[in-house]
């Protein structure tokens, strides 16, 4: 068995209730190791033959909770969240900070396969080997912050009662979803500690469409044995030393974002993108800092950036709302792209979605959507059930995130995400609303840029990303590039977050690994090989897409077509993208990566990765 | 062998604790060479999110889990003021788990007998990476004759205060 791994799976399946334990073999852990990238071999496995058909919303997809084997070992833990994309209908590797998988892997497990959907709420209790489907009836249709207070207590009261003999127990970690994971709303997240998130892929609401309310964990053991325990408590400190020396992220996370993203590299969504510049000193870092945060450094497992700061509103209308700094991509598309320019307003919205369970960016990417085409007076005040969605209106905004969490009236519509809400108001209103749709195939564009060309992303990154606009797994040139998704993957697989890599040369990762698991890694070797593989994949299932629409490479291999109107403000005033260079550059990536004019993996490219056996699929993505 | 050592005592500053459970790694990487955060003698309990706070022994005054434990198992390090577990003797009954004010004390999940902070011979690790990441929720002060005892309290208590220190009146509902 290979060090750093528990060694098992567990399996449940919610509609029969069967509980049971899974292993994989030692060779598809050292191909796929974990989290995003175990995830993409375990999916394409039980669900590629009939991918078209699977509805990520129906009984047949999987739901995975998915640890790694640094998980843990790596300063700041993670849990990778997968299953086929309500989202995207690929595969997204979406990760959430917490300690659920530093429980899980103390409970014995290196993640949680979930298949099937239960009769009524669920939820699922592991302690240990000791794992029970419990009824959740309690506390479906609970705020985050409530579903967590229910389970912390009701969970440590089993805990005591069953096992009376430890003393205190603390708290099991929790993975939930919202109301809006409960309605199935695509733009749903999975949840732990009130503001973390996996949002990207829309799991929450395939955790909704399982009726699975919650997964929580306890572990007793310790985490499983590693290959070189003095290596890995020395490379702790080696990657803590590096990340105490950067000041922007332990000091303000990304929360400085919010103002300088906006104002000096004019890549931030202002009014949904229609300018990338603000130069709002009301929404500045230090409005944050002295007026809302309360608490200056808020981490996960092992973290030394704790670049969270938790966030109270103390005065005013929105008094009592809270969440952490909100961090740059929620200043963003819960501030500037709404046009709300004050740490209040967006404070408040940021719990709001929180309590509600939608993802932040992509809620805030479709709000943005609706708010453009209220005005343009392609959506009325009556088809908005009588909300004006006027730029900057915070409670106007407050009451459509709410529509849509429970999809009450258009909500139900805005519930589908931008782009499937896009094509239905295109057919209902007879007109093309897709240009006002920032997205990359049904994933909201992260809050980063490409018009001014002073962010990190490449014009071609989200056009060639197989997640699609996720700002975390970016398509970049040359491929061991610190901003590629190749290279992103390993963090998503090893299951760590990879803030604390940032300045920490690029070997001590693979090092890391290693001294883990024993096994010897090379950035060329994970980059041309491994992760290749996993992108190979990820790739087919995207392409596969389905039920409800396929992706066709030559049409949506592209960027939103905002992308390529001029940023009429600003610094970079002026400057767009080029579609011809876009298309030039598309293609260099497609031979980089090994794909064809069309853009879909090369029969040799799969054979050279010792992926024969997904050969067969590329006859049906012709 | 080196001179004696002071005796000390790890102030905490709950209300900073940034939830890194740095210590709990620390902790138990030095007395069991794993990372295992339920053998670690200090635990960061979270019972409301943002409200992290380390639970470990207050090394009381008048020590009630020494008197309590009925098989001689615990004893007080006149060197450094902390409570010393003799793991053979200790039979794992949880008596000095009641003794505790704050029910500090807690069984180690494998092995038969009870975790108490054992200041680590007078050279904390967990205060040591605290004060690295300068997160200063810990930090080592010589032991003097102050109310150490109050500290020790049970976690729901402790949560109830910071959760309105944090978040206000407001703190309560989430409880
Ligand atoms: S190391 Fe310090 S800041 Fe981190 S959890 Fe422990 S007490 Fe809190
Ligand atoms: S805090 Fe508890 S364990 Fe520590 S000395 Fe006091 S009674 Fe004993
Ligand atoms: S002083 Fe040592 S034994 Fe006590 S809590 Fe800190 S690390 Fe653990």
């Amino acid at each position: 068995m290979i060090k750093g791994y528990a060694g098992k799976f567990l399996e449940i399946d919610l509609s029969s209730g069967k509980i049971s334990e899974t292993k994989f073999s030692d060779e598809i852990l050292k191909d796929y190791v974990g989290g995003r990238g175990l995830a993409t071999k375990i999916l394409w496995d039980r669900l590629g033959s009939k991918w078209e058909q699977t509805d990520p919303l129906a009984p047949e997809n999987l739901l995975l909770f998915l640890t790694g084997p640094l998980t843990g070992f790596f300063p700041g833990g993670r849990t990778c969240v997968s299953g086929k994309s309500p989202q995207s209908n690929g595969v997204v590797g979406s990760t959430v900070a917490g300690e659920f998988g530093v429980e899980l892997k103390c409970a014995g497990y290196d993640g949680i396969i979930v298949a099937g959907e239960a009769e009524k709420p669920v939820y699922i209790f592991v302690k240990d080997s000791d794992v029970e489907i419990r009824d959740a009836a309690r506390i479906w249709g609970k705020d985050a912050k409530q579903t967590v207070a229910v389970l912390t207590k009701e969970c440590r009261e089993l805990l005591h009662e069953r096992f009376p003999q430890k003393g205190e127990w603390k708290e099991p970690a929790i993975l939930y979803i919202g109301p809006a994971g409960e309605n199935k709303v695509r733009t749903a997240v999975v949840a732990a500690k009130w503001t973390h998130a996996a949002g990207y892929g829309g799991y929450g609401a395939v955790m909704g469409s399982k009726k699975l309310k919650a997964v929580v964990v306890k572990g007793s053991g310790p985490l499983p044995e590693v290959a070189d325990m003095e290596k890995v408590k020395q490379l702790i400190h080696t990657v803590c030393e590096e990340v105490y020396e950067s000041e922007l992220w332990r000091r303000w996370g990304t929360g400085s974002a919010g103002y300088s993203v906006g104002a000096k590299t004019s890549s931030e969504p202002v009014r949904n993108w229609q300018e990338e510049w603000h130069d709002e000193k009301s929404f500045g870092v230090d409005q944050f800092e002295n007026r809302v945060w309360v608490k200056q450094y808020w981490g996960d497992f092992g973290c030394p950036t704790t670049c969270l700061k938790v966030a109270v509103v103390k005065k005013g209308k929105f008094k009592g709302a809270i969440t952490d700094n909100p961090d740059y991509e929620l200043q963003a598309y819960l501030g500037t792209n709404l046009g709300v320019f004050t740490p209040e307003e967006n404070v408040f919205l940021a719990c709001l979605i929180d309590d509600l369970g939608l993802c932040g960016i992509q809620t805030g990417n479709v709000m943005g959507f609706a708010a453009e085409l209220f005005q343009r007076g392609i959506l009325t005040k009556e088809d908005l059930d009588g909300l004006e969605l006027k730029w900057g209106d915070v409670e106007a905004f407050a009451a459509l995130a709410k529509k849509i969490a429970f999809r009450e009236g258009v909500g139900d519509l805005l519930a589908e995400g931008t782009y499937r809400a896009a094509l239905k108001i295109g057919e209902k209103k007879k007109r093309d609303v897709l240009q006002y749709a920032v997205q990359s195939k049904g994933i909201g564009i992260g809050a980063h840029g490409i018009r001014s060309r002073k962010d990190y992303p490449e014009i071609y990154s989200y056009a060639c990303s197989v997640q699609g606009g996720d700002h975390t797994s970016t398509a970049c040139l040359p491929l061991d590039d610190f901003r590629s998704e190749l290279v992103m993957i390993f963090n998503d697989s090893a299951v760590y977050c990879y803030f604390n890599i940032f300045g920490v040369p690029r070997q001590v990762k693979f090092d890391f690994y290693k001294a883990v698991t024993g096994i010897e890694l090379t950035q060329e070797d994970w980059v041309n090989n491994k992760a290749m593989k996993i992108l190979q994949l990820q790739r087919i299932m995207l392409l596969l897409g389905g039920p409800d629409f396929k992706w066709n490479p030559k049409v949506h291999d592209d960027n939103p077509p905002r992308f390529y109107e001029p940023l009429p403000s600003g610094p970079y005033k002026g400057k767009s993208v080029e579609k011809a260079e876009v298309r030039k550059e598309v293609m260099r990536y497609y031979e980089a990566v090994g794909w064809d004019e069309n853009g879909i993996p090369k029969p040799e490219t799969l054979k050279r990765l010792g992926l024969e056996y997904a050969e067969k699929a590329l006859d049906r993505l012709h | 062998m080196a001179t004696k050592k002071e005796p000390i005592w790890i102030a905490r500053d709950f209300s900073k604790c940034s939830g890194c459970r740095k210590c709990e790694i620390a902790c138990s990487l030095w007395h069991e060479n794993r990372i295992w955060p339920e053998a670690s003698r200090i635990r960061v309990f979270m019972l409301v999110p943002g409200v992290e706070f380390p639970h470990f022994c207050a090394q009381c005054e008048d020590y009630p889990c020494v008197k309590a434990c009925p098989a001689n198992a615990l004893s007080v390090s006149d060197e450094t003021g902390a409570v010393l577990v003799d793991e053979n003797a200790c039979i794992a009954c949880g008596q000095c788990i009641d003794a505790c004010p704050g029910r500090i004390p807690h069984m180690h999940p494998t092995e038969n007998h009870i975790l108490i902070c054992d200041l680590c011979n007078g050279d904390p690790q967990c205060v040591k990476v605290c004060q690295e990441g300068s997160w200063n929720v810990l930090r080592v002060v010589p032991r003097k004759d102050y109310s150490y005892g109050l500290y020790a309290r049970k976690p729901e208590e402790i949560t109830r205060d910071l959760v309105v220190k944090i978040y206000g009146e407001k703190g309560e509902e989430f409880l």
